[in-house]
């Protein structure tokens, strides 16, 4: 482990780590306001260190012997994971190997994806120290959100759920600047994802296999009709 | 607390376990460099699909009102535009939001 680069991962992981104290905070008083204790709150967060994931999960959560429909949920929700850790495989530096890989794999989400992808190579050290500070901040703000919940009045509580959403923006936004094609095939992806909420055949889908679909298929239609040139997957 | 205790591990190694091997198999196993220029341009997009799908339109009803929550989202765009970090722009579209909710609810 270089420590220089440790250290470099976890100051690039204090932005994220801040923004995850205020998003699991909402996760802890969604949970608490469900029936849960708080150290289960806090279990699941410390276990499965996602988002949309969780949030639908505790939704599942308080039906009674639900476990193929948890199992489909978290699988649809999740499956982005997939192709992220096969976005981040390419770029790994020859130590990040075996059980580094087994161990680090916990840490991938949405933003320690965007932060790492953005690197020219991904070191085990950098990657280690990257995932620190969302990992704290995911469990204590689950924690702080769990035990101090109710203190908060709505209208904090509405201003704080815009926070997780904010983030993805800020993720998307500037990669878009730089690309008009990028810019397309997200906008494809917004316009597919606003078919499934506003017409009504499409309600009984389940969120989580939304996002999916709607993904997937942008994606796909923007591999063919803009593929990315070789030496050019990741543009800074 | 409706929930047996061991319903809840139950659920829980289900939603845990499922989580960690999506993101952990697909990382350890690919070990070659992807050539396929359609499979690397297909994992250039997806992150950022993904991300726009849960956001969009999800992220404008999750505020009281759909006005603050648009209000909330463009600021973000500006701030984003201006190439601000990711918590500036989470933390200042809180902010946001939470004076259009007081002025409305003043209003």
């Amino acid at each position: 482990m270089k420590k220089s680069e440790f250290i470099e991962g976890l100051k690039s992981g204090i932005p994220i780590g801040l923004g995850y104290l205020s998003v699991s905070f909402t996760f802890g008083i969604m949970a608490v306001s469900l029936g849960f204790n708080w150290w289960q709150a806090l279990l699941v967060s410390m276990t499965t260190l996602t988002s949309a994931g969780q949030l639908a999960g505790i939704g599942v959560m308080v039906m009674p012997g639900a476990y193929i429909e948890m199992l489909v949920s978290q699988l649809t929700i999740n499956v982005r994971y997939a192709f992220m850790s096969i976005s981040l495989s390419q770029k790994l530096d020859s130590k990040f190997k075996g059980v580094f890989k087994w161990l680090l794999g916990f840490f991938i989400t949405d933003e320690i994806f965007a932060v790492a992808i953005s690197k020219e190579e991904i070191k085990r050290s950098f990657f280690f120290g990257l995932g620190v500070c969302p990992y704290i901040g995911w469990a204590l703000g689950t924690f702080l959100g769990a035990i101090l919940g109710n203190v908060f009045p709505e209208i904090i509580m509405n201003a704080l759920c815009i926070a997780i959403y904010a983030m993805f923006v800020a993720i998307i936004v500037p990669v878009c600047k730089k690309d008009w094609k990028t810019t397309i095939v997200v906008l494809l992806s917004g316009l597919l994802s606003a078919c499934f909420y506003y017409i009504p055949v499409f309600k009984t889908i389940s969120s989580g296999l939304q996002v999916s679909v709607c993904a997937v298929v942008a994606a796909i239609l923007g591999a063919i009709i803009f593929p990315r040139k070789e030496g050019n997957e990741h543009a800074n | 607390m409706s929930m047996q205790i061991k319903e809840f591990f139950i659920y829980l190694i289900i939603m845990a376990g499922s989580t960690y091997l999506i993101r952990a198999i697909p990382f350890v196993v690919i070990k070659e460099k992807i050539k396929n220029n359609f499979i690397k341009s297909f994992l250039y997009y997806i992150p950022y699909t993904v991300l726009m799908a849960m956001t969009f339109p999800a992220a404008l009803y999750v505020t009281g009102h759909l006005i603050s929550a648009v209000i909330g989202l463009l600021a973000a765009c500006l701030l984003a535009l201006k190439n601000k970090g990711l918590t500036l722009v989470a933390v200042v579209t809180s902010v946001v939001v939470l004076v259009c909710e007081l002025i409305i609810m003043v209003l």
